[in-house]
């Protein structure tokens, strides 16, 4: 008990900097995660998946500053067609936003949506609450009770063009509690785009659900600020014949925890999680993945892909728990990291947890430098030590965007990615 | 054109010393052929030339038409004109053959001060010379050296030296791992790019190569050192005696 009271401390200093926006259809499942939260207290680094990541900085009640930095390159998915909803340091901007009516969906904003019987009643707060057993999230539960704001999309169809989520960061102290609810109706599909720095600390949960035959496609930049933190989470429930591809690309930040929790509850469903990041110096990026199986013959799959220099630190937990009855599963993962140096450190914990007996399950999680061989081939070809280095680590990088099925993203992120290696190359 | 005097190279991890004063001269316009037994230090010294980690030279001097390969970096001593096919060559993932092949022309025109070659005029030339080496689309698409057949991997060696125009050509067992017909197709090559201001540097276990590319010297090495030149005849008393004879001739 000394414990528990001991670890309430800090949470309870969280909490009562925040203000819980009023009520509505959302205020029994705000109230509920507040209880959870006060149960679980806000991660410790003792805790087991926090081990590797320090929390103090997410946890405390102010955040530490971070300096916005300007950029002169077109913002990313500039050229794609796309319906823009755009926040600033987690606040929704009207004029910078497109209007939010697009055929085959349904958007509203979470701060604006007070009709009592809206329908994301039953799905905020609910994939959350059942992502935290058998592994706590407790970051997660205080976004669900204090979000001030996100969207709500209900897919009905198959709309024209990706939703791009647009995180723009001004306020260098800024602290944004954002939580999206995404859910796609039998059949429907959507692809849904994130980028920018969001904020000096940022907090966003996302909730999909897909139901049988539904296809959701997710393609996130995290953006540049050096200083910038963000804890985020993504859970999701894939029914019967569904999909969900996500990839994550992240260029710096000094920390970013990225949970992703999928649980495949219909049969023949598919679940791809990627990610691929560039970490210099002061860097600290985690991935914590927990897949779970519970349903016959679905296939999961993690690609990740790290590449650290000059004391970047990689972190990877990923995890694929295949239920008893939840035969015939092809679960994949491999996670990779590209040391630049001997300063910058990569750490993994792959995981697998099986009970049904007729599954297909492999991981494999490797460090390496760059392959000498293939760097004097390409220099006795002529190109430059440090050009042959970039085209090596963008090969590498590339295994994990190549995970995105639109070419036309695929190819935006391999170009940026490309000239962000030469940038900093010259 | 290259020009070796006295190089002597020992391996840097230990105190072995693999050449032992190599002397040679390959003027312009000549092939000249390096035939000897295993570990005679004949794929150390196409190492040394074209500027792998790994070795020390202790004494002697390498130069390419005047200019000290020695002290040049192995991208400097490829824009100078140097090539060397691998007797290996790499695979490389993720990289695209012709995304390398195009990189590779670039950094070295762009070295030299030259203009970069267009993408429109690159595919172009590209599928000329490819198509002369039987190189399908397939194979300049896929990353570099993947899944190559030893053959595919070979001809692949003399794409890019078709399309890097090198003045000083350095071919390290190219045969190996060949069977006739891929054989014919990487001499053909080979031959295709054999003109008055470019020279050779064939090395090689078996005469049967020197019957598709013809050499004008020939030499032949043994522990470190070459240790007899003559003309063509020479590897073809290889062919019939073994380098036994040879060896204890000049021992």
């Amino acid at each position: 008990m000394a414990d528990a009271a001991e670890k309430l401390t800090p949470t309870e200093a969280m909490i009562a900097g925040l203000e819980m926006p009023g009520a509505g259809w959302s205020k029994t499942a705000r109230e509920d995660a507040l209880a959870r939260l006060r149960v679980m207290g806000l991660p410790e680094r003792r805790d087991e998946y926090w081990k590797f990541t320090r929390p103090d900085t997410l946890t405390q009640p102010t955040p530490l500053p971070a300096a916005v930095l300007g950029s002169e390159e077109a913002p990313l998915f500039d050229e794609i067609d796309r319906l823009k909803v755009v926040f600033v340091d987690g606040v929704f901007d009207a004029d910078a936003s497109d209007d939010l009516a697009l055929e085959g969906i349904t958007i509203e904003r979470l701060a604006t949506a007070t009709s009592d019987l809206h329908w994301a009643r039953d799905l905020y707060g609910s994939l959350e609450l059942n992502g935290q057993d058998p592994v706590e999230r407790p970051l997660a539960s205080l976004n669900t009770a204090f979000a001030t704001d996100g969207v709500l999309i209900h897919v009905t169809g198959k709309p024209s063009k990706p939703v791009s989520l647009i995180y723009r960061h001004v306020s260098e102290t800024s602290d944004a509690i954002l939580h999206h609810c995404i859910k796609l109706d039998a059949g429907a599909e959507l692809t849904i785009l994130e980028n920018g720095p969001a904020a000096a600390r940022f907090n966003k949960v996302m909730e999909v659900d897909v139901a049988g035959g539904a296809k959701f496609h997710h393609v996130r930049a995290q953006g540049r600020d050096h200083e910038r933190r963000a804890a985020t989470h993504i859970f999701a429930r894939l029914g019967t014949e569904s999909q969900f591809k996500s990839f994550t690309l992240t260029v710096n930040g000094v920390l970013t925890r990225n949970d992703c929790v999928i649980e495949l509850t219909g049969d023949d469903a598919i679940a791809h999680v990627a990610g691929a990041c560039v970490g210099d110096g002061e860097f600290h990026h985690d991935d914590t993945v927990f897949v779970t199986h519970d349903a016959v013959n679905c296939e999961s799959r993690q690609v990740f892909k790290k590449v650290l220099r000059n004391g970047a630190t990689g972190v990877f937990q990923g995890k694929i728990l295949v239920k008893k009855d939840a035969q015939k599963t092809d679960g994949y993962q491999i996670s990779q990291s590209l040391l630049l140096d001997e300063d910058s450190q990569f750490l993994a914990k792959p995981e697998l947890e099986i009970y049904a007996d007729d599954v297909a399950c492999s991981h494999g999680s490797t460090s390496g430098a760059i392959d000498e061989d293939a760097l004097f081939y390409l220099r006795a070809r002529g190109v430059s030590h440090a050009e042959a280095t970039d085209l090596l680590t963008l090969a590498f990088l590339a295994e994990a965007v190549e995970e995105i099925e639109q070419e036309e993203l695929r190819d935006e992120l391999i170009g940026r990615l490309s000239s962000w290696l030469q940038r900093r190359s010259a | 054109m290259l020009s070796i005097k006295n190089l002597n190279v020992k391996l840097e991890e230990e105190d072995k010393q693999i050449l032992k004063g190599v002397n040679l001269e390959v003027e312009a316009g000549k092939v000249h052929a390096i035939m000897g037994p295993n570990g005679s230090g004949k794929s150390t010294l196409s190492y040394v030339l074209s500027g792998k980690d790994g070795y020390e030279v202790t004494e002697g001097s390498a130069t390419l038409e005047g200019e000290d390969l020695l002290e040049l970096e192995p991208e400097e001593r490829a824009a100078a004109g140097l090539f060397l096919a691998f007797q290996y060559p790499v695979e490389i993932p993720g990289v695209g053959n012709m995304t390398f092949l195009r990189t590779a022309v670039n950094a070295q025109r762009k070295a030299r001060g030259e203009e970069e070659m267009s993408a429109a005029e690159f595919l172009k030339v590209v599928r000329a010379k490819a198509k002369d080496l039987k190189i399908d689309a397939d194979m300049l698409k896929r990353p570099v050296n993947m899944g190559f057949s030893g053959g595919e991997k070979k001809r692949n060696e003399i794409l890019q030296m078709a399309m890097l125009e090198p003045k000083m050509c350095i071919l390290d067992e190219t045969d190996s791992g060949l069977d006739v017909d891929a054989m014919k197709l990487v001499a053909e090559g080979v031959n295709a790019l054999r003109n008055e201001g470019r020279g050779f540097l064939v090395i090689t276990h078996y005469q049967r190569l020197l019957d598709h590319i013809k050499p004008d010297v020939v030499h032949i090495m043994a522990d470190g050192r070459i240790v007899k030149t003559g003309g063509p005849e020479l590897a073809l008393e290889v062919e019939n005696n073994g380098y036994a004879d040879i060896l204890a001739e000049v021992a």
